[in-house]
């Protein structure tokens, strides 16, 4: 049988995934895991879907040859433009997927978490175009980082609850929307942000987000005359802008993938966000995965400049690539993440948003030959972050 | 034969009551065992505590936060149960999530309880079909019974299933929500108590999530074998500390 890094029908990725769920949960997971492949490639649902990717979102979203980057590294690069996304980044894909999907089930009521706000004010919009009640759930410390966020959200109509347990973040926001769902089992969907969470989200958003390499292939035929490039280079927190741009690459061994991750101020420094560095495999969000922990078995809070990396655990099929070797995982500080993210605005006229920053760091720390073609999945612009690359270089 | 099958045969209504290892004090857990059984509990569920209790509502997340802090471990847990295990001897369940004891190792987690005198486990995110295929043998050998939750929204045939792998009771939710969130029950549960009742499960049902005093204690043994009471409990102990805890049960138990 062919080697597949795809989700297998129980919804593992290799020995990760599944769903690790209380039972009150059961029948929402198992109602979204019986009917998702099926809505989605319904020709309504995949009509409508691209329709609005099209006019809504402003897809295709650009294969841009970045010619003073690919000067200065010495390599050809290319940079997918998901920072032309309506709502800036790529986190509108999976909320447009999510929210069609939602009004097939018959969902009334919409709930979502949100870490820095970029999934929140993406799933507030969505929310707004279809006139769906939205609720966000947002950790009460990210509520008073991210004002400007919040603000949006509240304009597009969103009710903004404050998650007020544990370490007051992303991954507490996480456990009070599964708690509303808990509560709301009937007319509520949980949009959630990222390929985490039990089967079948991973692999759901990860169809949704698919988009991306999918028009990487397309793109890339058309300026080099092949349809897959030699490396693909995405940044990971969950992971879901890594797995769209992964996706359609997964059992294509010719295409090198690079995952990269938060090392924050250092792997090593007790302020990270390097899951695979750092965690051990464990459940958290209802999906076997790797995650970063005490040895007792608690969940950490993990640390990064970039508001979006800050995630303890890691998606379960990036775990799976990961630990299969499939992809290359490299870590990357908050400052030469910062720094790659000022060579950028600077060589091509863009600011990157951090998170993507991190991706852009791979130049100065990995070597590529001259004729390899890089894809990077620019998956967010830095509009959001202006505040932080103010303090950082004191603008 | 396992405390917790000698106990569901006692011809009457059972009470059993949660609280969270560690909590108020990293020392109190014998002690409140010990006034439980004292004071007439019929069963105990000891909530170890995790970072991140999906199922359970404001009260147990705030007293497992607490616990933590306090320094409360799995390995401590184990050492205050084989403490108090000679001097007690009513059944004691760890209540618990999958991913610490995945860290000490579930078949160490299993041999230590039998160690240590513990009699059962609930795991509210371990899936059934996980537990089915992986881990049953181990649970087995160490003479531990696992107990599975239902809720309204279980289908008939799930409920089944769930019945056919459990050698203990069914942890019969009251309705839809995270611990300590209602407390009252309305027509929905009772009709919910009814068709359970009527399928003639061979485990017996303990309703748990919303009982909080001898009214709803009375509602839900009416149809059951027992019930649970825990964010009441933990509400109480946070008001009142460990030296009235026979107030509490006393109301329960209408005494």
């Amino acid at each position: 049988m062919k080697k597949t890094y795809h989700v297998n029908e129980k919804g593992y990725y290799g020995t990760f995934g599944g769903a690790y769920i209380p039972e009150m949960l059961y029948p929402n997971v198992e109602e979204l895991r019986q009917q998702y492949l099926e809505i989605m490639y319904e020709d309504s649902f995949q009509k409508e879907f691209k329709q609005l990717l099209k006019d809504y979102v402003g897809r295709p979203s650009p294969l841009f040859y970045a010619e003073r980057l690919s000067a200065k590294y010495n390599t050809k690069i290319y940079l997918k433009r998901e920072d032309l996304n309506h709502t800036g980044a790529h986190k509108v894909n999976n909320t447009i997927g999510q929210i069609l999907m939602a009004k097939r089930l018959g969902k009334t009521r919409i709930i979502a978490e949100t870490g820095a706000g970029q999934h929140g004010v993406a799933t507030a919009t969505v929310c707004a175009l279809m006139g769906m009640e939205c609720i966000v759930y947002m950790g009460e410390i990210d509520i008073a980082r991210q004002a400007p966020n919040v603000a949006r959200m509240k304009m597009l109509g969103a009710e903004v609850r404050a998650a007020k347990s544990g370490s007051r973040t992303l991954k507490d926001a996480t456990n009070e929307a599964i708690r509303d769902w808990i509560s709301n089992p009937v007319n509520t969907h949980y949009i959630i942000g990222s390929v985490v969470g039990p089967h079948p989200y991973p692999d759901m958003v990860a169809r949704f987000q698919a988009v991306i390499s999918e028009e990487i292939e397309w793109q890339l035929q058309e300026k080099e005359g092949r349809s897959f490039p030699d490396h693909v280079i995405a940044c990971v927190g969950g992971g879901s802008n890594a797995a769209g741009a992964f996706y359609q690459y997964l059992d294509d061994e010719r295409v090198n993938l690079i995952a990269v991750e938060a090392a924050g101020k250092g792997i090593h420094s007790g302020e990270s966000a390097a899951t695979s560095a750092l965690g051990e495999d464990g459940i958290i969000h209802g999906s076997r995965t790797l995650l970063m922990q005490t040895k007792d078995g608690q969940i950490t809070e993990p640390y990064s400049i970039s508001a979006g990396l800050d995630y303890p655990g890691v998606g379960p099929m990036h775990a799976h690539l990961y630990k299969s070797k499939r992809a290359e995982f490299i870590s990357i500080t908050d400052d030469e993440a910062m720094t790659a993210g000022l060579e950028l605005s600077q060589l091509e006229g863009i600011i990157p948003a951090i998170e993507t920053s991190h991706a852009l760091a791979v130049f100065d720390t990995r070597k590529f030959k001259e004729d390899d073609i890089v894809v990077l999945n620019l998956s967010g612009r830095g509009d959001k972050d202006l505040n932080t690359y103010i303090d950082y270089f004191k603008l | 034969m396992n405390r917790i099958n000698q106990k569901l045969q006692e011809d009457k209504k059972l009470l059993s009551i949660y609280f969270t290892a560690g909590y108020p004090s990293l020392d109190d857990t014998a002690g409140v065992i010990k006034e439980l059984e004292k004071n007439g509990v019929d069963m105990i569920e000891i909530g170890l505590p995790f970072s991140d209790p999906l199922a359970d509502g404001p009260t147990i997340q705030e007293s497992s936060t607490k616990a933590l802090e306090n320094g409360m471990t799995s390995e401590l847990l184990f050492e205050q149960i084989a403490d108090i295990r000679e001097t007690v001897s009513i059944p004691l369940i760890i209540m618990g999530y999958l991913n610490p004891m995945m860290q000490y190792g579930i078949e160490a987690f299993c041999a230590k309880c039998k160690e240590v005198g513990v009699d059962g486990l609930i795991i509210p995110d371990m899936p059934v079909d996980v537990y089915h295929e992986q881990y049953q043998a181990i649970f087995e050998k160490y003479g531990l019974l696992n107990v599975f939750l239902i809720t309204p929204q279980t289908s008939e045939e799930r409920i089944r299933f769930i019945d056919s792998i459990s050698n203990g009771f069914i942890y019969m939710v009251s309705s839809a929500g995270t611990t300590g969130a209602k407390n009252s029950f309305g027509n929905a549960q009772e009709t919910y108590f009814d068709r359970i009742g009527k399928m003639n499960l061979k485990n017996p049902q303990i309703v748990g999530f919303g009982i909080s005093n001898h009214e709803t204690f009375t509602q839900a043994t009416n149809k059951a074998k027992g019930a649970i009471i825990g964010s009441a409990f933990i509400k109480y102990l946070t008001k009142n500390g460990t030296e009235s805890i026979k107030a509490f049960v006393d109301g329960v138990l209408g005494k």
